[in-house]
């Protein structure tokens, strides 16, 4: 059969550079940094001290006091970035078969400040058990795509995507693929997370994953840097409508770029460390790209996973080279999470929106904070350090990999009728 | 007004995210207060923090009221 194709309609998202699109796509190209000191809590006790936390959030702004005790922070953002999507997209939902129109949506962790309060405050108590009735609806990490279906009316496939730091790339790959099979029309997908807390923090703490350069903490997610040492947290949400395109052409939809491919695959090798040499990274792209129908010659930008830590970003950079071979000095890579942090189950989300409007504005988005050559990284790699670069992108390709060996590969392309 | 049913109705404006002057003894929780089942469940439960009480689930069920809500409570607490 013929696959259908697809295309994104509408962005949203709320992040730590960004409160929606424009304020994003702004902090993207001058290379912002949203790292700051903690300000959710105390964290004076804790390794690391710093993150990249949304600002100026006040969830009274958004939700009523009723929802927001029923709706975990990463609900919150994922409902804020769903909205902003939905009216992008221009719909006319009374218009609309609802039954066709679905929601996927991937966070890695869910609700895990909700499962602090409530176990602290059992484990404070006398043994009575007195667990909120909202404990497991405002923690499980599929309820955000339910709150977001009851927002919208959305009646088609509903479900949450957990893989780790992979979780909404995996999450727009099954959208796109439903879309494509002819199952849907509509999907809202994309991904939040919200675990800057005490649990979040010092987990990632003890796993020795996260940047401890408190005295740097504005520059201290530093891709590829030679002096990089681990992740810094960040958190938000990003959403995109994805519809097919006959059905945006028909209501003469704005469509800001095609998601033509995706490609996942399992490392079958560590917790959390990434194969040495990115077996399963290799294995994603080339499926994204033989997905897509594409040659790596058509590539033009590659938004890498590139967290910042000593042992993940090396392997993935010889991945791209194994992948692209002398195309691979060609393209331009970047990580964005140079500027946003790391945001987990929405990290694919939020990179690829950074894809899509890189596409639309041909400038690639920076890696920041860069000081120091890694002399196991090829120089002749164009990293597109400190500053943004102003280039057609006909196609970029996104990577996410997670804990668990979950890696996920996503393509949008420049839209062409 | 009793402390007892002011407690409660404070409570209540507290849980439904309702205007106190909604809070009307006969004003029922699901019907005019915009409770759902969960709401009331957690409802029930604060009220037993509250007021150091347990409330048997089959007499949770015939608490839909405020006034229901004040009346067991005024006859149950310590």
């Amino acid at each position: 059969m013929e696959l259908k194709r697809v295309v994104v309609t509408g962005l949203g998202t709320i992040n730590p550079i960004g409160n929606n699109i424009a304020e994003y796509w702004e902090s993207l190209k001058n290379g912002v940094s949203g790292s700051d000191k903690i300000r959710q809590f105390d964290a004076s006790k804790f390794k690391t001290q710093f993150a990249c936390e949304v600002k100026n959030f006040d969830p009274n702004a958004h939700f009523d006091r009723k929802e927001v005790r029923k709706l975990d922070l990463y609900a919150q953002y994922a409902l804020i970035a769903a909205n902003e999507a939905i009216e992008d997209a221009g719909f006319d939902l009374e218009a609309e078969d609802l039954t066709r129109a679905g929601v996927i949506w991937g966070s890695g962790i869910g609700g895990i400040k909700t499962f602090l309060d409530e176990v602290t405050g059992y484990a404070n108590g006398d043994g009575t058990p007195r667990f909120s009735p909202f404990f497991i609806p405002k923690m499980i990490s599929d309820i955000a795509a339910g709150h977001i279906s009851m927002k919208y009316g959305f009646q088609g496939p509903n479900y949450g995507t957990v893989s780790a730091c992979a979780s909404s790339t995996h999450a727009m790959i099954d959208a796109m693929n439903y879309i494509r099979l002819g199952k849907a029309d509509i999907f809202i997908s994309g991904g939040s997370e919200a675990s800057i807390n005490e649990a979040g923090l010092g987990g990632f703490n003890s796993m020795q994953a996260l940047s401890t350069n408190n005295d740097e903490y504005k520059e201290a997610s530093r891709p590829f840097c030679k002096t990089r040492d681990g992740f810094v947290m960040g958190e938000g949400a990003g959403a995109l409508i994805l519809e097919e395109y006959e059905h945006a052409k028909a209501r003469g939809a704005k469509i800001y770029a095609e998601i033509v491919g995706g490609g996942m695959s399992g490392d079958a090798y560590h917790l959390t460390a990434t194969h040495p040499e990115g077996r399963g990274a290799i294995n994603a792209m080339k499926m994204a790209i033989s997905d897509a129908n594409m040659q790596p010659e058509d590539l033009d930008y590659i938004n890498v996973h590139g967290t910042s830590t000593p042992v993940g970003d090396i392997p993935e950079l010889r991945a791209v080279k194994a992948v692209l071979g002398e195309h691979a000095y060609n393209v331009n890579i970047s990580s964005t999470k140079s500027m946003t942090g790391h945001l987990l189950g929405a990290a694919g989300s939020v990179e690829a929106i950074a894809s899509i409007l890189a596409i639309k504005n041909s400038t690639v988005p920076p890696t920041i904070n860069h000081r120091e050559q890694d002399p196991e990284i090829d120089p002749k790699l164009n990293l597109t350090l400190h500053n943004a670069q102003e280039r057609p992108i006909r196609a970029a390709l996104s990577n996410t990999f997670g804990f668990g060996g979950h890696n996920a590969s996503v393509i949008f392309k420049s839209f062409t009728e | 007004m009793s402390d007892i049913a002011s407690r409660v109705k404070a409570i209540i404006v507290d849980k439904l995210g309702v205007d106190e002057t909604e809070v009307a003894i006969e004003a029922s929780f699901t019907n005019d207060l915009g409770a759902d089942s969960l709401d009331t469940v957690e409802l029930i439960m604060e009220f037993e923090k509250e007021f150091n009480i347990a409330i048997p689930d089959d007499q949770a069920e015939n608490i839909g009221t405020v006034g229901a809500a004040i009346s067991y409570i005024e006859e149950n607490a310590k």
